[in-house]
């Protein structure tokens, strides 16, 4: 039990690494949005995930409807059904039962179910929570220092920190173009779609645009080009 | 509206799109068309929240393209996500010292 937590834990600090930037840049985005370094640490300590973090943010500062946010937070997180639904088959099942599935399925981000679904054996809880805990610590610490340091750094470098988070998704979303060129057409259409909203159609909200963007694409996408049922559709979604 | 409730609706919807499918979905998705769409549904949502807000990011289009170049081109040569996040932020920084 207790060697499953150590390992966890010590495959989690690379994450926790990442995570801890990634924040960074979370905490500096909340505060520009109005949000206290508290509500800031809240939604990072209740939520765990950038792009759904992001979006929310906009929405409360955009003081959007809460069926808005709703929406907005189940289409960006709708991967996680999917990651969710592969770990569900690779774990120890006698060892996970129902309350521990409620409890580590919290935590199931983008790397932690990158890293869960790389490993070999059958996923116990200590493992999983060893890797949450850690992943998590860095998230929360993260958010802390950049909504806390946004009011101690000078301007020039939290103006140029507001970057952070876009880079990440630039480095999530490009490399898959290699592998399939048809995320190509998915982030063009994705990206046009969006700038036609952001400048032509300005009725609709941020968060609904993004819905609306990312379903057409995504829809387009999946008819035009169906993905390979042969290849392994888990790896894939891992990015 | 309070932000307690919006971060409440928030972290309620996010768990329990984690939650459900781990706990009490065993069935395998079989559709070709959700499964290719689910594929792609990331990746569209990243470039739509992404472009063209990554301009708006710093205050300054300028330093933001700058930071934007820097992280294509280092993120087609796949390099690590941190160090993308973070030269895209150090160009931008360093750009707007001259403009």
């Amino acid at each position: 039990m207790n060697k499953d937590l150590i390992k966890g834990i010590s495959h989690g600090i690379p994450i926790m690494l990442g995570y801890l930037s990634v924040s960074f840049g979370i905490g500096i985005m909340a505060v520009r949005a109005g949000i206290t370094p508290f509500q800031a640490t809240m939604i990072s300590l209740t939520n765990l995930t950038s792009a759904g973090q992001a979006a929310g943010i906009g929405i409360i500062a955009s003081a959007g409807t809460l069926v808005e946010m709703a929406l907005v937070q189940f289409t960006i997180n709708l991967r996680y059904a999917l990651m969710s639904l592969s770990l569900s088959q690779k774990l120890d099942k006698k060892k996970f039962t129902l309350p521990k599935r409620l409890l580590a399925s919290y935590g199931i981000t983008d790397e932690i179910f990158a890293v869960c679904s790389a490993q070999k054996e059958p996923l116990t809880p200590a493992y999983m929570y060893g890797m949450i805990l850690i992943a998590t610590a860095g998230w929360v610490a993260g958010t802390i220092l950049g909504a806390e340091a946004g009011s101690i750094l000078p301007k020039a470098v939290t103006d140029a920190m507001g970057i952070v988070l876009y880079g990440m998704f630039i480095a999530i979303f490009i490399p898959p173009i290699h592998k399939h060129k048809n995320v190509l057409f998915t982030i063009s259409a994705a990206a046009a779609l969006s700038i036609l909203f952001r400048y032509a159609i300005k009725a609709v909200s941020a968060g609904f645009a993004i819905i609306i963007c990312a379903v057409i694409a995504s829809a387009a996408a999946a008819v035009l080009f169906p993905i390979d049922d042969s290849s392994s559709d888990e790896s894939e979604a891992a990015e | 509206m309070s932000i307690a409730i919006y971060i409440a609706v928030m972290a309620g919807v996010t768990y329990l799109i984690r939650m459900l499918p781990f706990t009490f979905f065993r069935r395998e998705i079989k559709s070709r068309f959700l499964k290719s769409f689910l594929y792609y549904i990331p990746y569209a949502v990243l470039a739509a929240m992404t472009i063209p807000a990554i301009f708006y990011s710093t205050g300054s289009f300028v330093t933001a393209a700058a930071g934007t170049a820097v992280a294509l081109v280092m993120a087609w040569f796949d390099l690590p996500l941190i160090a993308v996040a973070l030269a895209a932020a150090g160009t931008a920084f360093v750009t707007g010292i001259f403009f």
